[in-house]
This record gives C-alpha cells, structure tokens and sequence, in this order.
C-alpha cells in the first residue's frame, strides 16, 4: 500500500489535477423532487378517494424524506463521486410503489399491505446504506464469490422445506414476515457470474474446440457454471418460479456474452431457452397453462367462466388510456389476487394512463442505462461485469414482468423492482441500486483518491481471488 | 469487452422498448375492444357510479337513485313504480333497460355527447357527465286518474293531446314495481323470475306494445273512410244496408245487438253501433280506400317511436271482400293499440291531423339546462277537415244520446265511442271493452284530450261487457283531469 501514499500525494493539490465535478447537489435536488412526487401522489389518492388530504400525508413524506436523505448523505460520505441518478430513481420508484400499494390497500380495507412494505423500505434503504458505508471497494466482493454461490443455492433451496403458496414453493415464513429467498440470491448469483466469469473469461472466449461456426468452450471451464446454472434452474423448476428462472438464464447467457464476446454463446443459450421451454412447457401443467393464458386471454371469458387475471389485467391497461383514470379512480382491483405484487403495473397503467406508464419504464430504462454506463466506465472486468449483470437484472426483471402482464410474453410471478409489493424485492433492489452507486463512484473517482488507492492495472481477468485487502487503504486519504 | 458491453445495452434497451410497444398497444391500438369486452366489469362500475338522471313528471321526479355502496353504487329507485312503470320502463343493473329508461339511456346515464363539457375531450379524459333528467309529457292527475281507473282489472289507457301529440297519460294494468328489478341481486333474479312466469303479463306495456280487436271502435275509421270517398254524404241519409248482411262471397249473416239497424243513416248506425251497417261501407268503400285511409291514421306503421318503439296496429290488405266486412268492424285481422286509437280519436279531434305521439317534452342537463326539445312532430292528415267536423259529430252524438253516455262530461263537449270486441277461438274469449273519446272544456278553443281506453276484464259477465259500461267512466275520469289541470 505504499504506492497509495504516493499517488495520493501526487493528485492532492486540487489545481493540478482535473477534478470531476460530484454532482451531488443535482443528487438532492433529484432526490426532494422525488420525494415531493409521492407525496403529491399519495395527495392524489386521497382526495379521489375521501375528497380530503390523508392523514398520513406528512409523515409518509416526512419519512421517505428522512430515509432519502440519510441514503444521501452516506453517498456523499463514501461514494461523492457516484453517478448522481441511481438513488433518485429509486427513492421515486418505491415512493410511487407505496403510493399505489396505499392505493390498493384502499380497496382491501382488511389485507393492508402498504405499512409492511414501509418498513421492508425502510430496511432496503438501511442495506443501501450499509453497503454503500461499508462496501468501500466492490472488488471485496471477487473475494467472496464463492461464499456468495453457496448462499444463492442454500436461499434459493430453503423454500423447498416450506409449504407452497399460491402453487409456487418461493417464501419462507418468519415471525408474521413472508421472505423470497430467490430475490435475495439474484444479487449473489449475479456477483458470483461476474466473478467466475472475470476470472475465467480467456479460458472461455479462446479455449475450447470448434463445432461449425461455434467456438465452444473446454468442458473443464464450462463445467461449473453450466452444473450451477442448471442446478438454480432445477431447484426453480421444482419451486415452479418460472419468471426468476427466465431471469436467471437471462442473466447467464448476457453475462457470458459480455464476458467472452462470442456470439456462439447466444446461440447455444437460444437452443436451450428453447429446449427448455419446450420441455418445461410440455412436463409442467402449471406452465402449459400460463402459455395458454397468454395465447388465449379471453378463452375463459369465451367459456363463460368470466375474465383471467391476464385479460382483467388488460381491461385494466385499456381503461388508462393516454392519460389514466387519475390516481385512486381506477378499478384494477377487479384483477383479484396478486394485484399489488405481480399486477401492480396494471394499476399504473389504469391510473397513470400510457403517460405515466412511459415515464416509469424510462425511469427503469434511466436505470439500467447508468449501470451500463458504469459498466463503461469502471476499469476492472469484474466491476464490468458486475455493473452489466445488476442493470441486466433490472432490465431483465422489469421486462418478464410487465411483458407478462401487458400480453407481450407469457405472465411469469416476478415482483416489478421498487413498485411492486414484496419486501425481499424492495430490499434487493435497494443492494443492485447501492452496487450501482459503488460501482460508478468506482469508475468516476479520480485515481488515487480514496479507497481505490492502487493503481489500476490492466486487468485480464485473472485476478479472481487475489489476495489484496483494498479496506485498509482508505487510511492513505 | 467495452462493445459488447455496449451490444448488451442495446439489448436492454430493446428489451424495454418492446414494453413500450406492448403498452401503446394495450392501452391505445386495442383498448376500445377491451373496454367494450362485456366482460369488463369498468363500463358497469362507471354506470352506476354516479346517481342516474330523473324522469320527470309535471317537474317532479317520478324516478331516484340510491346508493348502495356496492361496486355497482347507484340503484334506481320509483317512489311511484307501478303509476308510472309503463312510461318509465326499469333500469336494472341485471336485465337491462326498457322503456324511457332505455330510449334515454344516454341522458339519463350522462354517456349522452351532447352532455358533455367538452365534447372533444371526453374521449382523453374519460369524464362521464352527470346524467341529464328526462321531461316527459305525461299529465299526472290524468295518469293517476288512469290508474285508479283500472284498479284490479286487465287493461290499458293512453290519452293524448289532439293539438299537438303529447301523451298525457299512459298505463297499464296490472302493474309492477320496477324498483324491484334495480338491483343485481337475488331479489332482483326473484323478482324478475316471478314477473316472468306471471300470467297476467304485468310487465307488459299494453298501452303501447299489445294490440286488440278495436272491434266498434274501429267504426270511427270506417266512417271517416266512407265520408271521405263519398260512399256516404248525407249523414242522416239510409244507407242502403239490410240487416242481417250476408258477407259478400259465403253464407255467413252477420247481425247486430240491438234492433233499428236495418237501412240505418250513418249517424244512428254509429250512435248504436250497426255492425251490418259499417260492414257494408266498408265493402262499399274497397279495401285500396279503407287500408289508405287506416294507414293514414297510423294503422300498419311499424315505424312509431314515442321515443320508445310501439307495436304495429295492423289493417289486413289482403282481403276478400267477407274479411273486409269484418274487418272494417274491427274484427279479423284488425287489430290496435289503446295508443292507435287514441290517435284516432285526436284525429278527429283536431280538424282530420293525426301528430306523431311522443313522451318527452324535452332532455336536461342537471341544471335545468334545456339538451333537446322535441321539436314539431311530423302531421298527417287522416280525413278532410269537413270529415272531421261530421265524425265529431257522430261521436257527440255517442256521448249525449248513445252507447257513451257514461262519458259524458258536464261543460264540457266530450265525443266517443263504445267498443266490445270478441276474440279468441269461435269468439269465446271474454271480450274486450273499449272506449275512445275526446273532450272539449266549453271555454277552450280545441279539444285538449283524446283517450283510448281498453279492459280486458276476466271476472265480470260476458252480457255486461260494453265499452259504454266498464271503459267510459275512467275515460270520463282521465278526460276530466285533464280539462281540470
């Protein structure tokens, strides 16, 4: 670490170097417009529900207030050279989505569900903020890849000892509170496909015997990640999760693209997407039928058994129009079950009309882009690799679920990040958004500034598990 | 890796611009058939959301709203159901609407263009306007008086105004209590189950959509019709018919009641109701005459709104010369509403014009705001007016000396005529009695009513049913409400 001291020394003059600009009072002011839009949503709900303010106005915006800032000032502490728009957007998402969950509670007068998804909220911040304070450098995670695959498979299998609800075996249940493991083990696996892929990515990309066009890759490389893959898969397959096992193999095949640069990779994911959808989709009646659903909406209307889930869901898309109903005068509680967590787009949709609905998936799209865009600009293969894989999963999340409620794809149970009900996906969305913050704070921070003290060195990927500690080197600043 | 990183944001890009196109395509390509998807609960919820506009008679509500608090809010209630379920129809949130509540609809529910704000937004903003009232024409003493005329018995009642074709009363016997249908409950299912299987017909509209024999009634036409083509010029003259009358073509006699119909004049062939009389004219008149001058009264138009569709009256055409006879009594295949005959009687009443009937005055915003007026009812003339001036005279002659009598009004100038027609198999259904009038206040300048009054009643004796009998007192009753009022 004496290099640190060093260039540290060397960039200290504020004159001398070209200092990037922090942009963390564009942060803040992002961040109050954020929060003063919920509230203005919440407003909303009230007075077209009761014609008068609700009682919770001020402490619901007071609250997201305080969570907001105190997210804030950790970013400022640790990460001031963070890409100013990750936390904004999600502070505005999961304000929009306890709006529409108050919302939806208004018409559940018994199931109440947006004080719940507070506190999860609440605790999703508190992980940002433990991550983004304590996280100093995202390599530490590189270290613990394989810590990290042995927890993804130990959360996504705990369900299995647990009773299924609603036909899927995804929740563990604890004191009152449901958990999905599943969410929790998208961040880990996605750390441990980046790592593993990093480290072993010039082995993948040019080892490996040629078959046609396709350059494939030596079994031994290969071995692992296919036998990890497939056993995640597995173990969704029997949990009958379908949406996180798209997501899965979505993330898989993008990360092995990005990471070898082969295009026979996407080749030979397509082949077994379809492989497997074709097997899943003959073995399991629980699949067959969402196909079905998603081909004929309208069959069970046609067969007088009254609208599915997907065809209300599609009433509810309609009746928005260009311009919505207006918050709280929709009537997308007619889908039934699932309508703040699996549907909960619908009532954005209905309420929000397409307006609303197009700047919530350019919001995500925003998202997504700044992670790519650390993914761009931080300078290690695993922060790249890393960086691609959370804005994939966002992406990837926010398509097979609102696709699957729009009619685009077959409806897969996957809760839409920030909006939807579920407090395991609040709480992970907040990790992806506090990665996304290190990750880019990473790529910004002038070199030899802070954590980041040694220099960067060319890194060919090798580099997994190296014995470097980067915590220490915070003491040079 | 930096371009293929950049390849895996086009995808994700790509990825969320399919969402894009699959939103516009819900919520704008395909939303008018998703919203019209009768299984789409929305356009129900939005209905009954808001309170339904009022029918309205004399300016006052004759129909409510209530709120139930259910998804489906508002249920339509009838503080006076029964007295007025023949103008207002039922508004149900399981079956439907009919009647005014369904002629309305638009109105009523606020889904009306014309009731919108801004019409040219409506369709952005999805604002449904507050629903609009409905003034009808309807008298209400008339219709009361109407309805405790036919008290417990079978029958129907429509009166009008000669001058100008409002319906100022219009009811039916027995009745129902629409409100009982609102809802989308079990009562309602009950309710309507029960109204159904009722074999009395209670939700039969049988002013405007059941026909009767006319039987003598239909006399009125065949005289006008004879008048008119010059069969008949001298009222007081004998008409040249014997008694019985063989009905031209077979061996069957047709015969009269009462005696003295035998070469009778018009004026007392019609004062006692000669059916070998008026079976002869009509022979005498052809069918070309006798069919164009019932159709100028209305008969065989299937076209009448008022603004709800009534039944066709009908006038067979294709007769032999035995079935014109019969037909011009009002017998075979003749047959009228009580609304058509009381376009007949307002013919006559008002110069040989028959005007298009009609129920609502005009449609209103909540406010009071005037929507649309009825505006001037197409007129035909059914006879010259010197017809006219003759055949109110005959039907004067009913009321001060003949079969009417029972009508008659003091100071007031009330012309009529009785009917009883026979139906059913070989004739032995219980006949029905009818009476069609007009009245004349001896201040006022024109007749102000013509009203048709039928009754099909069951329990009394087949001997004691004549028009002059059971119709003429509630049409003397009507008649006098509205000479009153």
């Amino acid at each position: 670490m004496t290099n640190a001291g060093t260039t540290v020394a060397a960039a200290d003059p504020p004159t001398s170097a070209v200092r990037l600009p922090r942009r963390r009072g564009i942060e803040l002011a992002l961040i109050v417009l954020a929060v003063l839009l919920s509230v203005y949503g919440y407003c909303a709900v009230g007075l077209a529900r009761h014609g008068t303010l609700p009682p919770g106005a001020a402490g619901y915006g007071a609250g997201l207030g305080v969570l907001a800032l105190v997210a804030h000032v950790a970013v400022r502490i640790r990460a001031p050279y963070a890409d100013p728009l990750p936390l904004p957007i999600g502070v505005l998402l999961n304000g929009l989505g306890l709006v529409l969950i108050y919302r939806l509670d208004l018409t559940t007068p018994h199931d109440r569900a947006a004080p719940a998804q507070l506190v999860w909220s609440t605790l999703g911040v508190a992980l940002f903020i433990v991550v983004v304070l304590l996280l100093r450098d995202h390599r530490v995670l590189q270290e613990h890849a394989q810590a990290c695959m042995v927890a993804a498979l130990a959360l996504l299998t705990l369900p299995i000892l647990f009773p299924a609800v609603n036909g899927a075996r995804i929740w563990i249940r604890i004191a009152g509170f449901s958990i999905q493991p599943g969410e929790f083990a998208k961040v880990l696996l996605a750390v441990f496909f980046a790592a593993y892929l990093a480290a072993n990515r010039s082995a993948l990309a040019y080892a490996g015997r040629r078959f046609w066009w396709v350059q494939l890759p030596t079994g031994r490389v290969l071995g692992p990640i296919v036998a990890i893959w497939l056993l995640s898969v597995g173990v969704l397959v029997l949990e009958r999760d379908l949406g996180t096992s798209l997501l899965f193999f979505g993330l898989f095949v993008v990360l092995l693209y990005v990471a070898t640069g082969r295009t026979g990779w996407i080749a030979v994911g397509l082949l077994l997407a379809v492989l497997g959808a074709v097997a899943v989709g003959r073995l399991e009646p629980h699949v067959h039928s969402r196909v079905q659903d998603w081909l004929h909406p309208f069959a069970s209307i046609e067969a007088g058994e009254g609208p599915g889930q997907v065809a209300q869901s599609l009433f509810a898309f309609a009746a928005g129009g260009m311009l919505g109903t207006g918050l709280g005068l929709g009537h997308s509680s007619l889908i039934g079950f699932a309508t703040k967590s699996d549907f909960v787009l619908a009532t954005a949709g209905e309420e929000l009309g397409l307006a609303g609905l197009t700047a919530i998936f350019l919001l995500y799209a925003l998202l997504v882009e700044r992670g790519y865009r650390a993914g761009l600009a931080v300078r290690d293969p695993f922060g790249q690799l890393l960086a691609v894989g959370l804005a994939s999963l966002v992406a990837l999340q926010v398509f097979v679920i609102a696709g699957g409620v729009t009619g685009l794809i077959p409806l897969t149970g996957m809760a839409m990040p920030f909006l939807a009900q579920g407090g395991s996906s609040v709480v992970t969305n907040w990790a992806i958004v506090a990665l996304l913050i290190r990750l880019s704070d990473s790529a910004r921070r002038p070199q030899g500034d802070g954590p980041e003290g040694t220099p960067h060195h060319p890194d060919d990927g090798r580099s997994a598990g190296r014995p470097q500690d980067h915590g220490e080197s915070e003491a040079s600043r | 890796m930096t371009r293929h990183i950049r390849h895996a944001a086009l995808f994700c890009l790509l990825l969320l611009a399919a969402l894009l196109v699959s939103a516009v395509r819900v919520q704008i390509v395909r939303a008018g058939s998703y919203d019209d998807n009768p299984a789409n609960r929305r356009a129900s919820i939005a209905r009954y959301g808001q309170p339904r506009g009022d029918v309205l008679v004399g300016g006052a509500p004759v129909t409510g709203s209530r709120d139930t608090k259910e998804q489906l809010r508002y249920e339509r209630t009838y503080p006076d159901g029964p007295l007025y379920a023949p103008v207002t129809g039922f508004a149900s949130q399981a079956y439907g609407t009919t009647f005014l509540e369904h002629a309305e609809d638009g109105i009523l529910s606020g889904t009306d263009p014309m009731l919108a704000p801004f019409p040219l937004l409506s369709g952005l903003t999805h604002a449904r306007a507050r629903g609009g009232d409905v003034v009808t024409t309807i008298n209400r003493s008339a219709q009361e008086a109407a309805y405790e005329g036919l008290e417990g018995r079978k029958g129907a009642v429509a009166a009008l105004d000669p001058a100008t074709g409002r319906i100022l009363a219009l009811v039916t016997s027995p009745s129902y209590d629409p409100a009982e249908l609102s809802g989308n409950g079990l009562p309602a299912m009950r309710a309507w189950a029960r109204l159904n299987a009722d074999p009395d017909k209670p939700m039969l509209n049988r002013a405007v959509r059941q026909t009767y024999p006319p039987g003598s009634t239909f006399k009125v036409v065949t005289a006008a019709a004879a008048l008119d083509a010059g069969v008949v010029t001298d009222l007081d003259a004998p008409t040249d018919s014997p008694d019985p009358y063989r009905l031209p073509g077979t061996t069957t006699r047709l015969t009269n009641e009462g005696d003295g119909c035998a070469d009778a004049s018009l004026r007392s062939a019609f004062e006692w109701s000669c059916n070998t009389v008026f079976a002869k004219l009509g022979v005498d008149v052809g069918v070309d005459r006798m069919a164009s001058t019932a159709s100028g009264f209305g008969f065989n138009d299937t076209s009448l709104r008022i603004p709800y569709s009534a039944v066709r009256s009908t006038f067979d055409t294709q007769v032999d010369k035995a079935q014109l006879g019969l037909s011009s009594i009002g017998q075979y295949n003749t047959r009228a509403t009580p609304l058509q005959m009381a376009m007949v009687a307002a013919a006559v009443a008002d110069g040989g014009q028959v005007r298009e009937p009609y129920l609502v005055e005009r449609t209103v915003r909540r406010g009071g705001e005037t929507v649309a007026t009825t505006g001037p009812r197409p007129v035909r003339q059914a006879m010259r007016p010197g017809t006219a001036a003759l055949m109110k005279e005959l039907m004067t002659d009913v009321v001060t000396e003949g079969t009417g009598r029972n009508a008659a009004i003091p100071g007031a100038v009330v012309g009529g005529k009785t009917g009883t027609a026979q139906h059913g198999v070989g004739n032995t259904g219980t006949p029905y009695a009818w009476f069609v009038s007009w009245a004349q206040g001896d201040d006022d300048v024109q007749p102000r009513v013509a009203v048709a009054v039928v009754v099909e009643d069951a329990s009394a004796h087949r001997g004691e049913i004549t028009g002059g009998g059971f119709a003429a007192p509630i049409a003397r009753a009507v008649m006098r409400a509205v000479l009153d009022s």
